[in-house]
């Protein structure tokens, strides 16, 4: 089992998310310079945060359309568990691997704190292990993370269950105040229809480990270990209907 | 201003003179453009250079001291933590977001050409008034400037601090730290040692921008300042971060010499100084350079402050080696020199020689011994007479809580990625310093934290700036960690006025004399001047920033200042005197400038320090914070309103003299630590207090209780809700700026 890391010019949590990889999960992970990126000898991949091509014209619009996403592309296809964390969100986003978009936080400035997140589904191949209603906490540090899309587009979230997380109070209730960018309806993290494609503002690899998690706690392995989990028994995420829209 | 070769410098005519008798001939245009700037207060410390001589420079931990781009201390397991800190202060007060963003490219270069990752930033800040839309304006700015350059290339911005006075209301000090960390034998130093060895510049293109940006600070910013922004540089992080990226691998293919950054005095500083140290000499072909316009002179090229370039000195025999690490990065470079055995630098322009001298004249600048006299301000602020006693505490509290230079700084440190690294272990505004973890040795961390008191210092510069060392100290202490070695940035007006040059030498001897008492040795600093006004004279309060690296060798050490539990016993550790010299207290209650500031004791220091590290390693400690702006009743209210919990103190049982209540409580002598403790394990702190001298009582206790209470013989005198408490603290940032960050 081999997990590939993404390496735009640009990206910084690329370091760590190999680090959690390796380090507290020990499994094979590489660090891949995109221009060298090859899909096929990989079972997942990550698309690590940082500020892609320094964030210009659009954060992750310059590396959506890099040869390295032609690749990705391929292995969603594949069907083989694809994660975008931060700017990876924002690439996988921009390369319409998923829908919506991110939009520059509602406060106007750059945000990076501790929240607290609802799994909402646990059909995707990075949250199986996170029974639904689970509260996780995670740290967000990001610009451009509020999550927008049309109204037949959201009402298709919900059909399909695509809703990964939300931010909530540390009740586990929607709030304005729990929600540090100003997402439509507190979205932190969604997946594609097949839910091996996951992007989510939060940052797992930054809450995989106690002694670095303000919580104490090391709720982003959970993250990682679910992909490991999923890639070991070959499980497949089918698109369920049965979330309700509100 | 002297005109030389038909260019206009700010050497003195008694400076041009002695340039002309080291070369034995008159300069031609480049060569004197190449020693303004060299010479110039800001690259050759001419000023200041006889005084930074008091300062302890070596230790057993030390690898490398003063003069190179950064400190370098061991860690031990073959690690070291490599440290520095820049004052950015002129260009930010015309240009605040460009002028803070460029102050961190700077600073992370100065870790990287040592070799080692930068894994840390902090940011220590002076602003005028909040009420002024001018200073609210630089601030806003500032910090967005250090956000978008720091965050975009990856390095947290772990601590730092704010402080608001008048005195910085034109001239606001922007001081910018770098961590790094790397193994002991992958160190480089700046220095060109091999003749035949390759010079390459790789990064950004030279353009015209920051010309003369050294030149620029080092004199007033006057009202013609403005038409300086063209020495304002503009930085690029993205750029940049490819630039550390590469860097890093470049070093790893073990043909990389030495390297140095292009800072202030461009390539004539980098290309100068690394010839005179490693004692060679070098050629420099400068129409191999890469220029971001045409026509660029030779003038031009040697000058420019361009940012993100770094000059790398190659073994030939890896060359290819390591340009194949810059072609990967898309990073551009050229070939644009090689070390010579001559021990002359040769600057040529196809073929033809532009510029010609040995790199010690233009490394070793003439110093210049200052006059310095103590202002007459000095004793007249002793003289003041005491404010009377106010009637309600408890208001008081609140009101200084809400004071901007208390008040939560959480509007600055959320904008700033304090996270990225993995390595954050206690985040800012949690603890006193910031704690981050070693990854490449599991059970140990660093402590670092930036400490000034800008009006201890204006009132008592010797002691004000040995308080500075030692507060540092303490707040690494606090969070469990032993103070290692400083690094200091020093930030005063006109050097050439005898009552500001007096600041500077009592704040060096200050720092100096408590350096030496708690062996943690300056391996690295800075020094700003002309700080100061030309329309109001006035120049900034004595700043000399002292950087504090601490080592936790077990991560179970680790401490914050949040109380943990009812029940706990509250320690007050150190002694309180009547000193309120510059005190928050007398400055937003009683808007009085006087009195008589903190005396700073290293023996009292090192007590109460002992007395708090051992018993943190002896498990006792639940919760520590030591005492600084707001005295005692600000040190307890934070500990409270970060726990989320009551105390219940008696404060006659406080170690201290005979004094006015509102001292006792607002007081901000030095040497002070609050701790907490389970009950069985305080009168084992108690113990370990005696044992080294330090004054320490159980002065009460944590209470589930949603109050804050201390009370004086059986009377409460303050009654404050830790809820209330928090929002006063918390909302006075925001608020003034304007925004409502979640």
């Amino acid at each position: 089992m081999k997990v590939a890391v993404i390496q735009f010019p640009g990206s910084n949590c690329d370091l760590d998310t190999v680090h959690v990889l390796r380090r507290v999960l020990g499994i094979k992970a590489d660090l891949i310079w995109h221009k060298f990126f090859d899909g096929s000898s990989y079972d997942a991949v990550i698309l690590p945060g940082g500020f892609s091509y320094g964030d210009h014209l659009r954060s992750g619009v310059i590396a959506a359309h890099s040869p390295a996403m032609k690749n990705v592309k391929k292995m969603v296809d594949d069907g083989k568990p694809v994660l975008g964390i931060c700017n990876g969100f924002q690439i996988l986003v921009e390369s319409e691997l998923l829908p919506g978009a991110l939009m520059q936080n509602d406060c106007l400035t750059f945000v990076c704190k501790w929240v607290a997140l609802r799994a909402e589904t646990n059909r995707t191949a990075f949250t199986s292990l996170i029974p639904r209603g689970e509260i996780l906490h995670m740290p967000v540090a990001h610009h451009e993370g509020r999550y927008m899309i049309d109204e037949e587009g959201y009402r298709e979230l919900c059909r399909n269950d695509q809703i990964v997380f939300r931010y909530v109070s540390e009740k586990g209730e929607l709030t304005k105040e729990s929600n540090p960018n100003g997402s439509m309806d507190n979205i932190a993290g969604i997946c594609n229809k097949e839910g091996n494609v996951v992007g989510l503002m939060p940052h797992p690899e930054r809450a995989s480990e106690k002694t670095v998690n303000l919580y104490g706690t090391n709720d982003g392995l959970l993250v990682f270990e679910s992909m490991f989990e999923c890639i070991k028994t070959g499980r497949k995420m089918p698109c369920r209907s049965l979330a309700v829209c509100k | 201003m002297p005109i030389v070769s038909g260019v206009q410098v700010e050497l003195t005519q008694e400076e041009v003179g002695k340039a002309k008798q080291l070369l034995g001939r008159a300069p031609n245009d480049v060569e004197v453009g190449m020693m303004d700037i060299m010479w110039s207060e800001h690259c050759s410390y001419k000023s200041s250079r006889p005084v930074l001589k008091l300062l302890p420079t070596k230790g057993p931990r030390v690898i490398v001291g003063p003069g190179y781009d950064a400190g370098v201390v061991d860690i031990g397991d073959g690690l070291a933590v490599i440290f520095k800190v820049e004052s950015h202060n002129h260009p930010s007060a015309i240009e605040p977001y460009n002028g803070a963003a460029t102050g961190i490219g700077g600073i992370v270069r100065d870790i990287l050409c040592m070799g080692a990752r930068p894994v840390a930033l902090l940011d220590p800040l002076r602003f005028g008034s909040m009420k002024s839309g001018h200073s609210r304006w630089l601030f806003q700015y500032v910090v967005k400037g250090i956000a978008d350059y720091g965050n975009c290339i990856g390095v947290p911005t772990v601590a730092g601090e704010v402080e608001f006075d008048e005195s910085f209301e034109t001239n606001c000090l922007v001081n910018v730290v770098c961590v790094g960390v790397a193994r002991v034998k992958d160190l480089k130093l700046a220095e060109m040692r091999k003749p035949g060895d390759i010079l390459v510049l790789a990064g950004s293109s030279t353009g015209r921008d920051g010309i003369h940006g050294v030149t620029f600070a080092s004199r007033t910013l006057t009202e013609m300042s403005e038409a300086d922004r063209p020495a304002v540089q503009i930085g690029d992080p993205f750029l940049k971060k490819l630039v550390i990226e590469a860097t890093l691998e470049a070093i790893k293919t073990g043909y990389v010499r030495g390297l140095k950054d292009l800072g202030g005095g461009g390539f004539t500083c980098a290309s100068s100084e690394m010839a005179a140290k490693g004692k060679v000499g070098a050629e420099l072909w400068l129409e191999k350079m890469r220029l971001r316009e045409t026509g660029m002179t030779p003038f031009e090229m040697m000058l420019s402050e361009s940012q993100e370039r770094m000059l790398f000195v190659v073994n030939p025999k890896g060359l290819s080696r390591v340009l194949k690490v810059f072609e990967k990065w898309d990073l551009p470079y050229s070939v644009v020199g090689k070390v010579t055995p001559t021990h002359e630098l040769v600057v040529t322009l196809n073929g033809k020689v532009v510029g010609h001298m040995k790199p010690e004249i233009l490394a070793d600048a003439p110093v210049i011994y200052r006059k310095a006299e103590k202002p007459s301000y000095v004793d007249e602020l002793k003289r003041k007479p005491k404010p009377p006693m106010p009637r309600n505490l408890s208001d008081i509290l609140y009101r200084l809580l809400a004071a901007p230079n208390i008040a939560s700084k959480e509007w600055v440190y959320r904008q700033y990625d304090h996270e990225v690294g993995v390595r954050t272990m206690v985040k800012p505004g949690d603890s006193d310093a910031a704690v981050l973890r070693i990854l490449e040795a599991p059970n140990k961390a660093i402590a670092v934290k930036a400490d000034c008191n800008s009006r201890h210092c204006y009132f008592d510069p010797y002691n004000g700036h040995a308080g500075a060392v030692a507060e540092a100290a303490r707040n690494v202490v606090a969070v469990g960690a032993e103070p290692l070695a400083i690094v200091d940035g020093c930030n005063f007006g006109n050097p050439e006025k005898p009552d500001v040059f007096w600041q500077f030498k009592e704040a060096v001897r200050g720092v100096a004399d408590m350096c030496k008492a708690l062996k943690t040795p300056c391996v690295g600093g800075n020094v700003s001047f002309y700080n100061e006004d030309d329309r109001t004279k006035k120049a900034v309060k004595p700043t000399a920033m002292v950087v504090m690296v601490g080592l936790i060798e077990n991560l179970d050490w680790v401490t914050t200042m949040a109380l943990k539990e009812a029940g706990d016993v509250i320690i007050a550790v150190g002694k309180t005197y009547p000193e309120l010299g510059g005190s928050e207290y007398y400055y937003e209650i009683h808007s009085l400038e006087g009195g008589v500031a903190p005396k700073a004791d290293g023996k009292r220091e090192k007590a109460s320090m002992n007395t708090v590290l051992q018993s943190i390693r002896k498990g006792h400690v639940t919760a520590a914070h030591d005492c600084s702006k707001g005295g005692l009743a600000v040190a307890l209210a934070l500990m409270a309103i970060k726990g989320g919990l009551g105390v219940n103190v008696d404060i006659e049982k406080i170690p201290a003299k005979k004094m006015r209540l509102d001292e006792l409580l607002f007081s901000e002598s030095y040497a002070r630590f609050i701790i907490t403790a389970r009950e069985e394990d305080a009168k084992h702190i108690i113990k370990i207090a005696r044992k080294n001298g330090a004054p320490a009582k159980m002065i009460g206790e944590v209470t589930k209780a949603e109050q804050y209470i201390l009370n004086y013989k059986g009377k409460s005198i303050v009654k404050c809700s830790p809820r209330k408490m928090s929002e006063a603290w918390s909302q006075t940032i925001p608020v003034m700026m304007g925004v409502t960050c979640k």
